[in-house]
């Protein structure tokens, strides 16, 4: 572990397994994110890496172990566990933006309808998020009226309309067309350059090397190796990393 | 026509009391449907398996029963009474509300699990999630065989004519002994009610459905 990864763990998972009937697809693991650390998960599909990140809001329960934040250990259901998700934001592989609402309105339901914050003070808010990632012209616009990076980059303000302890990135670039993945990955960059603690599903290297503190590298459920990106992809340790690294580097 | 004009105030009283049956029974099923399907999707067991039980119940019960039960039952039970026509309500109310759940849940499904995920994510509790989230695009899915679930509680109400309520299912009856004859007011009868639907549920339908066009 690198040295950010001793002070005071944001988030925690202590001997976590998860099985899908036969499928160990969580196997053991442990990690801790310290605050202000950009984590990258990478590792082949099917690792389990989107389901560790989905566990960490508990989109996806556990069979064993524990998960905290903060010291706190993720409450089983009802209105606590609602109030943990409230501080981590979440963005997804396939956006999901709320389909019915517009643009300002997908940014203001949580700040409205969770925190209580007043109509007014909501938009001003979401608007100047929107402005961030560079959407605000189109606030009054529905979310099938956006391409997909702008979708995500809604996204990313929707979350962060919460003013989250931590964002996870469960694969935000991987249903994006190829021109459209550099403006999300820069409001990322920029993020990650503020301090923002980030949990980041990913397969981009580039992202990797320029904004990540640790990469964890996933196979079989189970965590095989932990380094600084440069180390990582210079020089992997594990076969089943240099394995992975080898086909996805010739792409 | 004659058959009309003659007995106007039967036809008007007829179909009054067979429009408010259909008013007051469709907003009380539409209400409590939308809650047993909510029940349905709950997180919570008990809840998914009270609404289970409820809609399996009711909806595999005949109509007629079910009002049989308020109109001639219910008043044995010595509990306080009440008028044919409003038990008529309770039990076309009750039965109603299943078909609505069902309705509905279907919308439901059609939601993506991603719309709830997203809405649990930025700490949304179950009833907001739903409420906010998922029964808003739900409904627009829906709109068809809801309008054919209330087109069917129009039809239904006449089951009430049986149960000594004057609507529009009795105008027969009342006209059979008023020594008219019987076939060109069953004509009337069914007449208005292809209208009422023609004129009034499928434009209304045809509204909704180009008001609430799911954007996708």
């Amino acid at each position: 572990m690198t040295n950010s990864a001793h002070a005071t763990a944001l988030v925690e998972l202590k001997a976590v397994n998860k099985h899908y009937g036969p499928l160990h697809v969580l196997n053991d693991i442990n990690l801790r994110v310290a605050k202000g650390e950009v984590l990258v998960v990478i590792g082949p599909s099917g690792s389990g890496k989107s389901t560790l990140c989905r566990a960490i809001n508990r989109l996806e329960t556990i069979d064993t172990g524990s998960v905290t934040i903060e010291g706190k250990e993720l409450p089983k259901e009802g209105r606590e566990l609602a109030n943990l998700r409230a501080d981590v934001g979440m963005v997804f592989q396939s956006f999901n933006l709320f389909a019915h609402k517009t643009i300002l309105e997908n940014v203001t339901l949580g700040p409205i309808k969770v925190k209580g914050m007043s109509k007014s003070d909501a938009e001003k808010l979401a608007l100047s998020l929107l402005d961030r990632v560079g959407i605000a012209h189109q606030s009054a616009k529905l979310p099938a009226q956006l391409s997909g990076g702008q979708q995500q980059r809604v996204a990313i303000a929707r979350a962060l309309a919460m003013k989250p302890k931590v964002m996870l990135f469960d694969e935000p670039t991987s249903a994006l067309d190829p021109e459209m993945i550099n403006e999300v990955l820069d409001v990322m960059v920029e993020l990650a350059k503020e301090g923002m603690t980030m949990v980041v599903v990913t397969h981009e290297m580039g992202f990797a090397r320029k904004a990540a503190d640790r990469v964890i590298f996933m196979a079989d459920g189970q965590i095989v190796e932990e380094a600084t990106p440069t180390a990582f992809f210079t020089n992997p340790q594990t076969a089943r990393a240099k394995d992975f690294l080898s086909k996805i580097l010739t792409n | 026509m004659n058959i009309i004009t003659d007995n106007s105030e039967l036809f008007l009283t007829g179909f009054k009391n067979t429009g408010i049956l259909f008013i007051i029974s469709g907003f009380f099923a539409l209400i409590l449907g939308t809650i047993v399907a909510g029940m349905r999707v709950s997180p919570a067991p008990a809840m998914r398996a009270a609404g289970t039980f409820y809609v399996n119940a009711v909806r595999n019960t005949p109509l007629t029963l079910i009002l049989a039960f308020f109109a001639l039952g219910y008043p044995r039970l010595g509990l306080p009474s009440v008028s044919f026509m409003n038990a008529a309500i309770v039990g076309l109310s009750l039965y109603t509300a299943t078909y609505v759940c069902e309705a509905i849940r279907s919308g439901i499904n059609t939601v993506s699990v991603g719309q709830s995920e997203a809405a649990r994510a930025i700490g949304l509790p179950f009833m907001k999630t739903l409420s906010l989230v998922v029964l808003p695009q739900a409904f627009r899915s829906v709109v068809p065989p809801l309008f054919s679930v209330f087109i069917a509680l129009l039809k239904n109400t006449t089951v009430a004519a049986g149960f000594s309520v004057l609507e529009a299912g009795a105008i027969r009856a009342y006209l059979s002994e008023r020594g008219e004859p019987m076939l060109p007011g069953l004509l009337w009868v069914a007449l208005i009610f292809v209208v009422v639907v023609l004129g009034i549920m499928t434009p209304l339908q045809r509204y909704l459905e180009k008001k609430w066009r799911v954007a996708r």
